[in-house]
């Protein structure tokens, strides 16, 4: 019985389940926004807000900013973010503080449906009052921009909303308060509870189960989310120049760590929201990352190949000829982008030390592309110049020249699989 | 030996594999349409045709291409006989000191070979790589739009 199988039957199991329980809320009475909110509020919902992201998820590509419509692919098929301006039709103008608080920590909207999972309130279920508040004083604050959604494009039976009165059953646990103090330090507290609730670092920093949950008792071992690795936050001291909180902060704020390269893929527009969170609370959630490390090596997930050497030489001797060409004029030790740029070797690289290839692979196919006129940290992409077997001979290339960890036993075949990862944008 | 096709006619070329195929273009063929810009792949003037894909020949190893067919812009036409997208360039003045144009017609002729009749927001993102120093951008786009239906340009 194939995996798609034990889901699906999965799935509709859960269906029954929901369907025998009443799984809708009331309709909250429409509330108006106390219009007078005072400035100071609205500043620290705007820093609270930026540690939330909820801009990235938010906005659609080249859309009005919390006007929604980005399309967010999971196994279950194409959701796309609501709208969450203060607009009374189509956004959440009409929503009353009460009913922001429920979204926030039931995952229940404004009418009474249940909101996918997706909307991690499962996090967010443990903000406190005052900090609940001050972000929907940030979210009326905004000017309200009238636009809908498309509609999800998701299998049976999840497009019946009930189902999710069951998953919450299972991984909603509300009121459960994050073990907030350690009573020894305040910037520790304050950075786990910012890591736990509002930043859900875990919610793409853990693997997932069979019903898109993050898997118990593996928070921060890391994840896949749209075809990239999110790796795990327990080993940055197993990197080739250990993590700092010093750099951790900077990178978070920056999208760049001079000993470890530049934030990509899902993770770049993280690091562009938490540039307008406050200064302390970045600090606080670096230290509680840093906090949580490991002092066992990584587990090393990957055994040597056992391909024929002579094989074995003739693929890294082509990946070789390819970096010469394709990657040296930026990446090789004596090129400007690191003797002038500051742009740290490859070997530092935390994609290249990765036990998995995918993150290398990737930025091969697509590259960083360019942001508006942000300063450039931009790679051309190479998909439509190199075959599944170039990429595969230049990133085991990479890996023997760049990186102390062993050899990546990556074939065409997986480039493949790499280069179908990614959801249409 | 490196083997290339290029504008349909075939080259054995005693070159680096490593060497990029601009070089190769410029330095072996005598091909100048294609320009150095930055060597970085994030210019576009050295914008080639690879199979159906636009590519920064400054970063393409020669040893990469293997069977695909190359194509530059001296493959669209001659100064005699201008291929459809060159003479709409030259119809809408769309090159201001030229140095990026045979970069941004190479990028437009793959968008047309693939898409006949893209919209104007087609357009814009696919040629976002090209970059023109001048400015004449809205010319381009005019140039593109005019040439739009001209597919395989080539052999007009």
């Amino acid at each position: 019985m194939g995996r798609a199988t034990v889901v699906l039957i999965a799935w509709l199991c859960i269906a029954g389940v929901a369907g025998w329980r009443a799984a809708s809320e009331p309709a909250l009475a429409a509330g108006t926004p106390a219009a007078a909110t005072d400035a100071a509020m609205i500043r620290h919902g705007a820093e609270l807000a930026a540690v939330g992201d909820c801009i990235v998820c938010h906005t659609a590509k080249g859309g009005k900013p919390f006007a929604g419509g980005l399309p967010i692919d999971t196994p279950f098929g194409t959701l796309y973010s609501t709208n969450i301006t203060p607009d009374a039709k189509t956004g959440i103008g009409s929503w009353s503080l009460e009913a922001f608080k429920r979204a926030m920590r039931r995952g229940v909207s404004s009418d009474g449906h249940l909101l996918y999972p997706a909307f991690p309130y499962v996090h967010f279920t443990h903000m406190s009052d005052e900090d609940i508040g001050a972000v929907y004083a940030f979210m009326m604050s905004r000017t309200p921009i009238q636009a809908s959604a498309p509609a999800n494009e998701l299998i049976f039976p999840l497009n019946f909303r009930p189902v999710i009165a069951v998953w919450n059953l299972l991984f909603l646990h509300p009121g459960t308060p994050v073990p907030m103090s350690r009573q020894q330090d305040a910037q520790l507290d304050r950075g786990h509870y910012l890591v736990d609730t509002l930043g859900h670092c875990a919610a793409c920093h853990s693997p997932m189960n069979l019903l898109g949950a993050e898997k118990g008792g593996k928070a921060f071992d890391g994840g896949v989310i749209d075809g990239w690795d999110a790796p795990s936050l327990k080993t940055l001291l197993h990197a080739p120049t250990p993590w700092t909180r010093e750099q951790l902060t900077s990178y978070l704020r920056t999208g760049f760590a001079s000993e470890h390269g530049a934030a990509a893929g899902p993770m770049l527009p993280v690091t562009r929201s938490l540039a307008n969170a406050s200064e302390s609370d970045v600090e606080a959630m670096a230290a509680y990352v840093m906090s949580m490390q490991t002092s066992d090596p990584a587990p090393q997930l990957s055994t040597a190949p056992k391909a024929n050497p002579a094989a074995n030489a003739a693929s890294l001797q082509a990946g070789a000829t390819l970096f010469q060409a394709a990657c040296a004029s930026c990446h090789a030790a004596h090129a400007p982008m690191e003797t002038i740029g500051g742009r740290p070797s490859l070997s530092q690289s935390t994609a290249v030390n990765s036990d998995s290839p995918r993150n290398v692979v990737r930025l091969i196919l697509d590259g960083l592309p360019p942001e508006g006129s942000t300063p450039a940290r931009l790679m051309p992409p190479f998909a439509g110049m190199l075959t599944d077997a170039q990429i595969a001979d230049l990133a085991r290339y990479l890996r023997s020249q760049y990186s102390k960890e062993s050899p990546w036993p990556l074939t065409a075949a997986d480039v493949a699989k790499y280069r179908k990862e990614k959801p249409a944008p | 030996m490196i083997t290339l096709t290029v504008n349909g006619e075939s080259h054995t070329l005693d070159i680096d594999p490593s060497t990029p195929l601009l070089y190769a273009l410029r330095n072996q063929l005598q091909l100048h349409g294609a320009k150095y810009g930055c060597g970085l792949g994030q210019c576009g003037a050295c914008t080639v045709i690879v199979g159906e894909e636009p590519v920064f020949s400054c970063l393409m190893p020669v040893a990469a291409i293997g069977e695909r067919a190359v194509r530059t812009i001296e493959g669209l036409g001659t100064i005699e006989q201008p291929g459809k997208l060159q003479r709409a360039f030259i119809n809408q003045q769309a090159a201001q000191c030229g140095y990026c144009i045979a970069g941004m017609v190479m990028r437009a002729q793959a968008l047309l070979d693939r898409t006949p009749w893209p919209s104007d927001e087609e357009i814009r993102a696919h040629m976002e790589p090209n970059l023109c120093r001048c400015g004449t951008h809205m010319r381009i786009l005019a140039a593109i739009l005019e040439a739009r239906g001209a597919s395989n340009g080539s052999r007009s």
